[in-house]
């Protein structure tokens, strides 16, 4: 590796840093064998962690930074005065094959800004790919960003090589992206999300190997006015019409050559986790949309407390819950109870009547769920109802020490 | 008091084998838990369990103790700990299991189940940690061959336990893993472990990636959203020590809100209104303009299907009044690089003839472009394309018959209707005219009939003749349909 490469590289990698899956999950179990290289273990492993707390799990970078368009929100849009590079198909390939042998990644994320025309660039994409497969017998993970420009034949070869592809929504409204995006278009990203998964679906039916790992988006929050009741809305929409596997929320974070279109602010960082949070209620405990947004005021979540939490607190009829007794679906809504400790409590409990102290064995959220559940030995009495229960849950804010 | 009355003595580090060799003994004497003391790092002299004056010898030969699947994975990591009770806590659950308690383990509540489940986690952790953070370094192999090695420091006896999944995962290297508590060595077909090793000199020197690794890590870093709490949970300082890339992070913490604050500080540049005419020129030029330039897109792609070995391009004058797709090249129109050579094909082209259509003025093509076939010995077995494969390639073929633009479009068997149509079609029952194109794209007027390499299977006599008649009869209408609507 020469001094250049280490330069391009710092530069495309520093151009894909905003965009936030990186996940190496999803994967089918696969293996190189004794003539290829790698393997996929399923969950995916992070390799390293950066200050910022992100697990480092591919090499996330940029095929170029240069682009023909001119989205307000990216650094790389073609009005910005960064920096500019560009790899070659087999700089990419000599890259992850490296750090890969010394285990420092699961594989690789690939997205590109649109150079020449979006199919030239989507063909670039799909390249790497190929050789790493085809030619290196690479079985570590491929996070393939596509185009929704380019051709859907390209799209499609590409899923042919690919874990995972994604397309990035960036901003929840039509009308938003109108605005900072000018050269993209809504609907037509839709349409691609639609025909991959159309595919995928097909492709696992058939058990062809197609985007083994599913499609993901992102949507930034923050660059626009769109509120976490409208962004939850399109997630829920993404997830259900287009089977996506994962929808990111990326906080609009200050880039350097910022475009004067944007907030001179960023959004707190919180709001980003409460999307998550939220993202989660919806995805694995059964809440809807509706109920989430409840939680907090004129469509935006409750930046103080989980949204969990704050739907508890504004629906205390329903609460206390009796360990012993509940349905699965009722301890789900417990504030502080995790999928897997509710699992463990409706395994627990056919075994014996459970006590507080056994409650706090299996579930690390016991300070929240106490006002909240009865158990054995156990009930919250009037504390469900105090007026001033939200004051004793949540802690004080912590500062933030930098070491 | 009760006296320990057997002292069992174990290799050093995890030692399944000796634990099951003593827990089958204990287990058929009925021994108690607390009539046992364990105790590792034995000289190997000492392996066993060494029962006191008065107590029976434990037989060497005691048969295995049959126990749910979910106890045996608990036994394989839980050894891996460095907990020196860690035996013992195992032979109570054992003794436990064994008593009748065989759902023990789903006793989340239970002291022991719960200690058991604690040094369980950690080892895991401990494992998932080794596989995540182990950074291989490139090395100078005498004979000029790759090789790769690292030095790792984990909290438990589980060096052993992460084989599998470096083995795995670099089956292809040559590589070697130390560490305090133990050695793997692999040379492409075989592991050897060895013992505990010292921290090599020198592992950086020459390894040009890991220094890019190091500016990777630097750069994907984010000083906008830093938070040191976070990444310390996942990845604690005790790791530090081997992690090329952790050397920076001081710096990087260090450095932050500075580099924040000239990023908020450093003026917005205004949005140039950069005219977005050039982006869009580039979205419009790349669409092939003709048929010509959609037939080089076709050939220089690779097959969605498996086999094939050149794209075959459709056949016939652009404005041909009639196109024909059939299914899929066979191996004959593979090897040729021209559709419908095949017997096939050629007992297509008697039946144009007599339905009195000219082929060279019709326009002749394939719903999937590449021949799907298996090979058995010499022989290329034709494979059905799937759904999903013909949808594949239905982008091509929609803009194929756009730039040929004919009066019908005439599919021959059930996947060019399935192309075509966007749904399963019963060619024998709908046989006949079909609107095409409901779906969106595609608007055409059809015909549906039967692939001619179906009059090829029937056995010959009265009954494919017939077939034969009505094919020639469907085509026959075809061409009526056409100079009717001409
Ligand atoms: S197309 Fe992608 S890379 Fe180009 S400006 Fe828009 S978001 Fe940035």
């Amino acid at each position: 590796m020469d001094d250049a490469l280490l330069d391009k590289l710092e530069i495309l990698a520093d151009a894909a840093k905003y965009d936030a899956s990186c996940a190496s999950s999803g994967a089918k179990r696969r293996t190189g064998g004794p003539d290829g290289i790698g393997s996929t273990t399923g969950a995916g492993i992070c390799h390293a962690y950066t200050p910022d707390g992100r697990c480092v799990s591919l090499l996330k970078i940029l095929l170029t930074n240069y682009c023909l368009f001119d989205c307000a929100y990216c650094i790389n849009r073609r009005s910005s005065n960064v920096r500019r590079a560009r790899f070659s198909v087999d700089e990419v390939v000599r890259l992850t094959l490296g750090f890969y042998k010394r285990n420092c990644i699961e594989g690789l994320f690939l997205s590109s800004g649109i150079i020449r025309s979006p199919d030239y660039t989507m063909e670039q994409l799909m390249l790497v790919a190929r050789t790493l497969r085809r030619d290196h017998g690479f079985a570590g993970y491929i996070h393939l960003k596509t185009i929704p420009e380019a051709s859907p034949w390209l799209i499609e070869q590409a899923g042919l090589w690919a874990d995972r592809l994604s397309i990035n929504l960036e901003l929840a409204s039509d009308r938003s992206l109108k605005e900072f995006a000018p050269e993209k278009d809504g609907t037509s990203i839709k349409a691609v999300m639609g025909q991959v998964g159309e595919r995928i679906l097909e492709a696992k039916e058939e058990k062809r190997r197609f985007s083994p790992a599913g499609q993901s988006t992102q949507m930034i929050v923050g660059a626009d006015a769109s509120t976490d009741l409208s962004v939850l809305e399109t997630s829920d929409t993404l997830y259900r019409r287009y089977g996506l596997r994962r929808v990111y929320y990326s906080a609009f974070s200050p880039i350097p050559e910022a475009s004067s279109a944007l907030p001179a602010k960023p959004p707190p960082l919180q709001r980003e986790n409460r999307l998550y949070q939220a993202d989660w209620l919806l995805r694995y405990y059964g809440f809807t949309v509706e109920e989430i947004a409840a939680g907090g005021e004129g469509g935006m979540l409750d930046l103080g407390i989980d949204p969990k939490l704050a739907w508890a607190l504004k629906n205390r009829e329903r609460f206390p819950v009796d360990v012993n007794r509940a349905d699965r679906e009722m301890l789900l809504r417990v504030p502080g109870l995790g999928a897997r400790a509710v699992d463990k409590i409706v395994e627990a409990r056919r075994h014996a009547t459970l006590r507080l102290e056994d409650v706090a064995r299996l579930s690390s959220g016991l300070k929240r769920s106490r006002a909240f559940l009865i158990a054995a030995d156990h009930h919250p009495g009037g504390l469900t109802d105090r007026a001033d229960l939200r004051q004793r849950l949540v802690a004080p804010p912590k500062q933030l020490s930098l070491f | 008091m009760h006296r320990p009355m057997y002292r069992v003595e174990l290799r050093d580090g995890a030692d399944l084998d000796g634990f099951r060799r003593a827990l089958r003994g204990l287990v058929a004497l009925g021994v108690e838990p607390d009539e046992v003391t364990w105790s590792g790092g034995s000289a190997p002299s000492l392996f066993g369990a060494i029962p006191e004056a008065g107590a029976a010898p434990l037989p060497a030969d005691a048969p295995p103790v049959p126990l749910p699947r979910p106890v045996g994975d608990l036994i394989g990591t839980v050894v891996c700990h460095r907990d020196p009770e860690r035996y013992a806590l195992l032979h109570r659950l054992v003794r436990r299991v064994v008593r009748g308690e065989r759902d023990m383990l789903d006793h989340h509540a239970d002291p022991l189940v719960q200690r058991l489940a604690m040094l369980d986690k950690a080892v895991r952790r401990d494992l998932h940690k080794m596989h995540a953070f182990l950074r291989f370094r490139e090395v100078r192999d005498p004979d000029g061959g790759e090789r790769y090695v690292a030095w790792f420091e984990p909290d438990h006896f589980i060096v052993e336990a992460t084989a599998p999944f470096f083995v795995e995962r670099f089956e292809s290297l040559v590589w070697t893993i130390l560490t305090p508590v133990g050695s793997l060595h692999w040379d492409r077909r075989s592991l050897t472990v060895g013992p505990a090793a010292s921290r090599p000199e020198g592992l950086d020197r020459d390894d040009r990636f890991a220094e890019g690794w190091q500016r990777y890590y630097e750069s994907t870093f984010n000083p906008a959203r830093v938070n040191p709490t976070a990444m310390r949970a996942e990845m604690p300082r005790k790791y530090w020590a081997n992690l090329p890339e952790a050397a920076a992070i001081p710096r990087m913490i260090r450095s932050a809100p500075a580099r924040v604050q000239a990023m908020i500080e450093a003026e917005a540049a205004a949005p140039r209104r950069r005219n977005p005419d050039k982006a869009v020129a580039a979205m419009a030029r790349q669409e092939p303009a003709t048929l010509a330039e959609l037939n080089r897109i076709i050939r220089a792609a690779d097959p969605l299907v498996p086999g094939a070995t050149q794209a075959v391009l459709g056949e016939g004058p652009v404005g041909a009044a009639i196109a024909i797709v059939g299914e899929q090249p066979g191996d004959q129109e593979d090897l040729e690089g021209r559709p419908f050579v095949g017997p096939a094909g050629q007992l297509l082209t008697r039946a144009l003839e007599e339905a009195g259509i000219e082929r060279g003025a019709a326009y002749l093509t394939n719903a999937v472009k590449h021949f799907k076939f298996v090979a058995r010995g010499k022989r290329r077995l034709h494979q059905s394309p799937t759904a999903g494969e013909v949808k594949h390639y239905r982008w091509w073929l929609m803009k194929e018959l756009g730039f040929v633009r004919p009066r019908l479009v005439v599919t021959l068997g059930a996947t060019a209707a399935l192309a075509l149509s966007g749904r399963s079609v019963s060619v024998l029952r709908e046989r006949g005219p079909m609107r095409f194109g409901q779906t969106g794209e595609g608007d055409w007027e059809g015909f549906v009939t039967i692939h001619p390499s179906y009059l090829l299977r029937l056995p010959a006599g009265e009954g494919a003749e017939q077939a034969h008649r009505d094919f020639v009869a469907d085509l026959r209408r075809a061409r009526e349909m056409v100079e009717g609507a001409g």
